[in-house]
This record gives structure tokens, sequence and C-alpha cells, in this order.
């Protein structure tokens, strides 16, 4: 139970008072999808592309080293990414082509580029939403995200998600106990018979107390919508610090559009 | 002429859906000020009874007045302002991410100014003796600390009345005893759900016993408690060794 001491979600957040920390929230998220999507719309075949990767890549470091969030954590933010590489490892293998020959083995040419390419792209905004993660609450978050106008049923979602997964996981931790301390051990193929039901017992336990909460809101006068807190004017040196990373980029785009 | 009562629950009857019936026709007067216990065993109709006071169950036979205004759909905002529910576990009452935002919910549903959310939020967290935990997320503090936290969010809505389900339940003894200080000092009224005779002794001067969806007893707490054939029926039972002829 000690993994869940202190919040699952929470885990991500890196305490600090960095310029980046202290950036109002939906303007990193503005930023962070803005940098991804000038990223993205980078071609991959041209011959510029690695150079304005690496322009890219200098200014997401940079942006980590002021937020003073670490090597460290940048890398290991990099593993949610697995899944992307092991798509981009299968590219060179399976697409068509001119073929050339890398170690023995015959590869296509255009897969090359484009694994290369869909690595470099997810690394960039990979890199760019951990160093948002590190610097961000994830309640800041969903203040951001609302005032980004997210409609606000999903807004409600991802609190509640974020206030229960904690509560949940203990309920789960303490049938676990339960079990284990009647001599349970989930090692075999039968002992899904006894993780089913308990998957189930966990859902219906979850549907009640969605039901009982949803009970304490009404009775505190809830009526549809959460009621916000007021809403700071952001001044415009905000806005500016917060759009250098994707306007930095952009300008990296452009000058590789313009010289290639 | 002197205040309404702050509850008043005149011949109230229900049935769920399911045809369950649960209450058969309930009386009970709180005057303003008072702290009562309502008593009963279980499937008693305790809980069906406090779902009525601030309308979330309606339908039945029989009217609930909280402090001259009837709980009717047209009033539900105002009357939920006026009967404060204190659930049993309080992490079904506490759902925002922070307790300071979780205790501005039902001032900011009121369409309170935030200057005035805020300050009420600060004086509802001090009258809970949870100064300066507004920051902080609920899953950081204590069990005792979250139920005290639960009662700030209804007091911040400077409720008639308050009303809480099993107030004592899961608390450590040191946990019991703070929450008995914060409750003696609150100067509204009271209506505790509880098992806990004792408790009921300690902070309510008068008790209601419930059961099978009536009123079977109305008294004086002391009275009511030394009186072992009306709790031997009821199946309610004083812990081994407490006797309430000799608690000052």
């Amino acid at each position: 139970m000690a993994a869940v001491h202190g919040g699952v979600l929470g885990a991500a957040y890196l305490a600090g008072s960095s310029p980046v920390h202290r950036l109002p929230p939906h303007l990193k998220l503005v930023a962070v999808l803005g940098f991804a999507l000038v990223v993205v719309a980078t071609p991959v075949h041209a011959d510029w592309a690695w150079a304005a990767h690496g322009g890219h890549l200098a200014l997401v470091l940079l942006a980590a080293a002021v937020a003073g969030v670490g090597p460290a954590r940048l890398a290991r933010g990099l593993a949610i990414e697995v899944p992307f590489v092991l798509f981009a490892v299968l590219l060179p293998f399976v697409a068509q082509g001119p073929r050339v020959e890398v170690a023995g083995l015959a590869l296509s040419e255009s897969g090359l580029v484009a694994a290369g390419g869909l690595l470099a792209k997810a690394t960039l905004s990979v890199l760019a939403a951990v160093v948002l993660a590190a610097t961000t609450e994830p309640r800041a978050l969903l203040a951001g995200l609302e005032r980004l106008r997210l409609p606000a049923l999903l807004v409600q979602i991802l609190m509640f998600m974020m206030r229960y997964t904690d509560v949940v996981a203990g309920e789960l931790a303490r049938m676990r106990v339960a079990r284990e301390s009647r001599g349970f051990r989930g090692r075999h193929l039968g002992a899904l018979r006894v993780l089913g039901p308990a998957a189930g017992s966990l859902f219906v336990r979850s549907y009640e107390r969605g039901e009982r909460v949803h009970l304490a809101m009404l009775s505190r006068g809830y009526a549809g919508r959460l009621p916000g807190g007021p809403a700071p004017a952001v001044p415009a040196r905000a806005w500016l610090a917060a759009l250098a990373l994707p306007l930095g980029a952009a300008a990296v785009l452009a000058t590789g559009l313009l010289l290639g | 002429m002197s205040a309404p009562p702050s509850l008043l629950v005149e011949d109230l009857a229900f049935a769920y859906p399911d045809g369950h019936q649960a209450l058969y026709g309930v009386d009970l007067r709180v005057d303003r000020g008072e702290r009562v216990a309502l008593l009963g065993p279980n499937g008693a109709g305790k809980t069906t009874l406090v779902l009525h006071l601030n309308g979330i169950l309606t339908g039945g036979r029989g009217a609930v007045t909280v402090a001259g205004l009837p709980v009717q759909r047209a009033h539900l905002p105002e009357v939920r302002r006026r009967v404060g529910i204190v659930f049993q576990d309080p992490d079904d009452q506490l759902f925002m991410p922070t307790v300071g935002e979780d205790v501005a919910f039902g001032p900011r549903n009121l369409g309170l100014p935030e200057d005035e959310v805020r300050a009420r939020v600060d004086a509802a967290l001090a009258q809970v003796g949870m100064t300066g935990a507004a920051g902080r997320p609920p899953h950081h503090l204590s069990f005792g600390q979250r139920r005290r936290v639960a009662v700030a969010t209804v007091l911040s809505m400077h409720p008639e009345v308050l009303v809480l389900d099993e107030p004592s339940s899961n608390l450590d003894p040191a946990g019991r005893r703070e929450l008995a200080e914060v409750l003696a000092a609150l100067p509204v009224t009271l209506l505790m759900v509880t098992h806990d005779l004792p408790y009921a002794l300690q902070l309510c001067p008068r008790s209601v016993v419930l059961d099978g969806g009536v009123v079977v007893a109305d008294g004086p707490t002391r009275e009511l408690l030394t009186d072992t054939d009306l709790l031997a029926r009821h199946r309610l039972e004083l812990p081994y060794g407490f006797d309430p002829r000799t608690v000052p």
C-alpha cells in the first residue's frame, strides 16, 4: 500500500518555482500542443529535416533546463514511448521500395526514413509533455483544460478520476491483502476464476461509491456544473514566455522551408 | 413570535420503488439550537429519513419543513443550503482535488462572490480546527481530519441544521474526542444519526428512537439510555461497562 501513499497521479510532478512552474497551466498546454503540431508538420523526407529536429530538440531541452527538469526525469518520461519505438523498428522491414544493406539485412530506404522521422517526432513531443507534467500539478492541468473550454463534463470526469484513483487503488490493495491472507496465490491460470469476480466486485463498489458521491454533491447544491474559482487575467508577458517554445519551433521549421 | 422550528417532519411515509416501505408516518420537531440524536437499529429508516430532510428523496406521504420553508422542488437550492448533511464516508463527501476547493464547492454553488467564498472557507476550516489545510489534497489527511473537513464542507454553507450520519464511526479515540469538541462548539441545530450511544449522551441532550419506520421514543437522552426495556426492544445496546447514570 506504500506505493499508493502520496498519490499515483501526482508522481509525475516535480515541485519547484521555476519560471515554467509559474506559467498559467492553460498557456503551457497551448504551448505543448503548438510545439507538437509544428514538430509533426516538419516534412520527413526533406534533406534538412534532421537539422530542424535538432533545433527542436535544442528548444525543448532549453525549456527543460529552465524548468529544472533533469535528464534522468526526462529519460524516465520517455518510457511511455516504447510502443511507438516497437512500431518504428518494424517499419524498415515491412515498407516497400528500394532497399539498402545495413549490417547484412536488406532494409527499406523509405521505411528507415519514416521510422527515423516517427521516432524523432514522438520523442520531441513526449519530451515537451514530460516538461509540462513535471512542472504542472494534475489539478492545475485540469484548471487549464477548463480554461481552454474543454467540455465541462470531460473535465469533471478527469477530476473524479484524479480524486478517486487512490481511493480505488486502496480498495484494490485491501482486497489483494485479504485474498493473500487466506492463502491465495495468483500465479496460475486458475487464479482467473478468483480475479474475475474480484474485478467485478471492485466495479460494483466503485459504482456504488459514485452514487454516494453524487448524493453528497446534490446535497450541497450541485446542479450540473462544477463552480470554478476566479480566473486571474494573464499578462502578455506570460503568453510570450509560454509561446516561445512553439514559436521558436515554428521559426526553425520556417528557416528549413526557406533555405531548404 | 418565536422562530419556526429548524426541522418539522409531519406524518412522513415513504416506500422505495421496489416496494420496500421504509417510513410509516414519522413526526419529528427539532427546535432552533437543539442537539438531537437519532437512534435506531440497522434498517430502522434513519438514512431514508435523513435523505428526506434535504429533498433527495420525496414523493411519499407527509411533509418536511425546514425553518418554515417546505421541502418542495421549487425550494430545493435553498433547502439544501439550510440542511447540511455530512455523510458517513468522508471519501464520498470530499470529491474535489483539494480541501479548500471542496469547502468552497457549496458556497460557489450558491453563487456567492469570490471574496465571500474565501472568507467562508477560512472560517469553516477554523471552526473544525483545520486552518491551513486548504491547499492539501484530501487523501493526504488522516481519517479523523477528513471527517472534520467533511463537516467544514457543509458549515461553509451556513446551514440552519447540521445532519451527521454516524459521525464517530471508524474514528480512533482521539479523533472521536476532537470531533466531539468541534461539534459541541458549533452554534447550529444538530441532528446526529448514530449507533454510538455514549456519543449521543455526550453531545445531545435529547434523543429520538426510530424503529420500523416510526418514532418509538423521544426524550432526554439519559432517560432513554437508562430504560433497559426500551433499549432491548429496539436492538440498542450500551458498550460493556458503560453506565449512563454515572456519567457526568
